[in-house]
């Protein structure tokens, strides 16, 4: 009788090809692999200089989208030369190696992390590597994803395996019922506040527990996605019925009796009864609120309710410094209530939360109503399907008469990488993933929150509770 | 790659906990197809001011620490975005090593895939190593790989942990493709009983 193992476990054991060592490093074969224009191209070149061919190229599909515009009509010119000289490398790439493009115009285009699931590629028990930290997103799926580096991303194009060395496991158990206007964002910024930016690293997540089943598929992307942010290299939930009913409608999903042997296998991805994982965390939601970040690191957050933190009352040097930098640069006063905390400007998109699910969220809020004056919002759907989609139950136009720009998609203001930049000192609520420092362009100040917050903050101009907000309408 | 044995030379400190990699290598940096010009970006905002010229005060524009080998760093360095540009312009400048008390999994990787050292100490041995290495006349350290430990100016040597697959791989300069593919007929041999029972594959 084998011992109980956690899902990681059985995902890392059915994907070792040999042992390299005593110490957990394996090799690792792996199933899928998502690329984008601006982590491959240095990969493509070590191929080229090497003569080397792709192992699979069916096991890659590569999808335009960090640096392309997202302008409301759609064009193929890229906003900067260097951005243009990425697309044209990529394309010229996927044709020499054979890997399958969706470019700047196709209709299945958008962040790879929304295009990849909503077309089937990835699915339960496949292990997924990418050049983006956020591969983690598939863990929603059962699938394990994690990010790599173009080093990486070489080795896996030229032998579709890693060296990889065996995680930690930490399971995070979250028990309670979310309260009206709460979302899975807010759970999962809690969880690293709570943690920490760095609480994770080493270990693979399993997040269980009624709160997570309760969620849509899409809602536990938002948690898998932003695992990264407090370091794990890998986000885990065991696939169930809605998972399966969200795969079986999928364009790459298998079909017939080929979809019925799949799902019977894919009912084995959980961990065993009585598995032991290396570190347990619970987390109970009953009385969580909507969080805001206050700070320059996604752990630097607080219920929306709250005050701006005082430095002064941590004791330890290293985290009170970060603490003074972090209000320095985002230009607030501790003791200040941060529904005081005017902004400049909305953004809907990324990743983290531009799927039709987030965007539905925010139609209900912004319904009727209009973006306050002063602020300029902008919706980027997760991909151009989420987009049509939106259009076609009549969102689109929802948006559009409240005075949010509706833009095409990309990862956009995310990170900042194309031509929507924010300005030194603009301030933005945002649906993203990190408040780093410069991360939306240089000197611009990103306060992380739930879609719904930030289509509250729209309106309102500061930021707000959504559930007030939700009451007056 | 450059393989890593002895290396000595000055050490920075630069001691802020979670230093992204977007503070790294920020994002104008990263729309070429090469690794060149990386050295320009490297912690672009800190390292210059508005009008262009160096700021005075960031560590690397001190003339101790202006030719540093080595930045020691604070808790959670590199995390963030996976964009190995954060190493290569490290790489760039003339960092060979990191030394912290932690690092980001995806960035640690990527260190280690370019030939950077990064070295893991306790939080009571980084704060000694900080010490001696923040004053200009101690700032030279010397890191040993095949021993595995750091001799600092005061003349404390400090032994580090590393895995040997990752050591041997470091010392030899080893390419990881090239010695993945050796085992070329393996991965076909598990490809294969694996797509065979995963179908769907």
């Amino acid at each position: 009788m084998n011992s109980p193992r956690t899902l990681y476990q059985k995902h890392i054991d059915s994907h070792t090809v040999c042992p390299l060592d005593d110490q957990g490093h394996v090799l690792l074969y792996i199933d899928r692999q998502v690329a984008n224009e601006y982590t491959s191209p240095q990969a493509f070149s070590g191929m080229r200089e090497a003569g080397r061919n792709v192992w699979r190229p069916s096991a890659t599909l590569a999808v335009v989208d960090h640096v392309n515009p997202t302008a409301p009509v759609r064009i193929a010119t890229m906003p900067d030369a260097g951005g243009a000289q990425q697309v044209s490398y990529f394309e010229e790439n996927c044709r020499d190696f054979g890997i399958e493009l969706f470019d700047v115009l196709d209709k299945r285009q958008g962040i790879e992390h929304v295009v990849a699931p909503e077309q089937g590629f990835i699915l339960p028990g496949m292990v997924v590597a990418a050049g983006d930290s956020h591969t983690t997103t598939y863990g929603a799926l059962g699938a394990f994803g994690f990010g790599i580096g173009t080093s990486e991303i070489e080795h896996l194009l030229a032998s579709q395996t890693l060296v990889y060395k065996r995680l930690k496991t930490l399971r995070v158990t979250v028990n309670g019922i979310l309260g009206t206007g709460v979302t899975s964002k807010d759970i999962i910024m809690a969880l690293i506040q709570k943690i920490g930016a760095s609480g994770a690293t080493g270990y693979a997540i399993e997040f269980a527990g009624p709160a997570i089943m309760d969620l849509s598929v899409e809602a536990r992307m938002t948690i898998c996605n932003m695992a990264v942010e407090a370091g794990a290299r890998g986000a885990f939930m065991a696939p169930d019925d809605k998972v399966f009913a969200y795969l079986q409608l999928k364009p790459r999903a298998p079909q017939g009796e080929l979809w019925e042997k799949a799902v019977a296998k894919w009912r084995a991805l959980h961990s065993d009864e009585g598995a032991l994982f290396d570190r347990e965390v619970t987390l109970d939601v009953n009385a969580l609120e909507p969080m805001v970040t206050w700070g320059t690191s996604p752990d630097q957050a607080t219920p929306v309710g709250g005050h701006v933190p005082d430095p002064a009352a941590q004791p330890d040097l290293i985290l009170r410094q970060g603490m003074q930098r972090a209000l320095d640069y985002m230009g607030l006063i501790p003791g200040m209530p941060l529904s005081d905390v005017v902004i400049s400007h909305a953004f809907i998109g990324s990743c983290t939360n531009a799927r039709i699910e987030d965007l539905r969220d925010v139609a209900r809020v912004v319904r009727g109503k209009r973006v306050a004056a002063h602020v300029r919002a902008m919706i980027v759907p997760g991909s151009t399907l989420v987009r049509n989609q939106a259009e076609e139950e009549g969102l689109a136009q929802i948006f559009l008469d409240a005075g949010f720009e509706w833009r095409q998609s990309g990862c956009s203001m995310c990170l900042a990488m194309n031509d929507d930049v924010l300005a030194p000192g603009d301030r933005c609520a945002s649906s993203t993933n990190r408040n780093f420092e410069g991360r939306q362009g240089a000197g611009a100040r990103t306060h992380l929150m739930s879609p719904a917050m930030v289509a509250a903050a729209a309106i309102t101009g500061h930021l707000t509770d959504v559930r007030s907000f939700a009451l007056e309408a | 790659m450059q393989p890593f044995d002895t290396v000595s030379g000055s050490a920075a400190p630069f001691l802020a906990s979670n230093i992204d990699t977007d503070v790294i290598m920020p994002k104008q940096f990263l729309k070429g197809i090469d690794r060149k010009g990386l050295d320009r970006g490297l912690f672009f905002d800190l390292r210059f001011l508005e009008s262009g010229g160096p700021n005075p005060d960031f560590i690397l524009n001190q003339p101790a620490w202006s030719d540093a080998a080595f930045l020691v760093v604070g808790p959670n360095f590199g995390c963030g975005s996976s964009r190995e540009h954060a190493v290569w312009g490290l790489k760039q400048v003339g960092i060979r090593a990191l030394i912290g008390t932690s690092f980001a999994g995806i960035f640690y990787d990527n260190c280690q895939r370019n030939g950077v050292l990064a070295i893991q100490v306790s939080e009571a041995q980084l704060e000694h190593i900080a010490g001696v290495i923040s004053v200009a006349e101690t700032a030279k350290i010397s890191v040993n790989l095949p021993l595995q430990e750091i001799r600092l100016a005061d003349g404390s040597v400090i032994a580090f942990e590393i895995d040997q697959l990752r050591k041997q791989s470091l010392l030899l300069g080893l390419d990881a493709i090239g010695t993945t593919l050796q085992r070329a007929e393996q991965i076909r041999r598990f490809e294969s009983r694996h797509l065979s029972e995963n179908p769907w594959l």
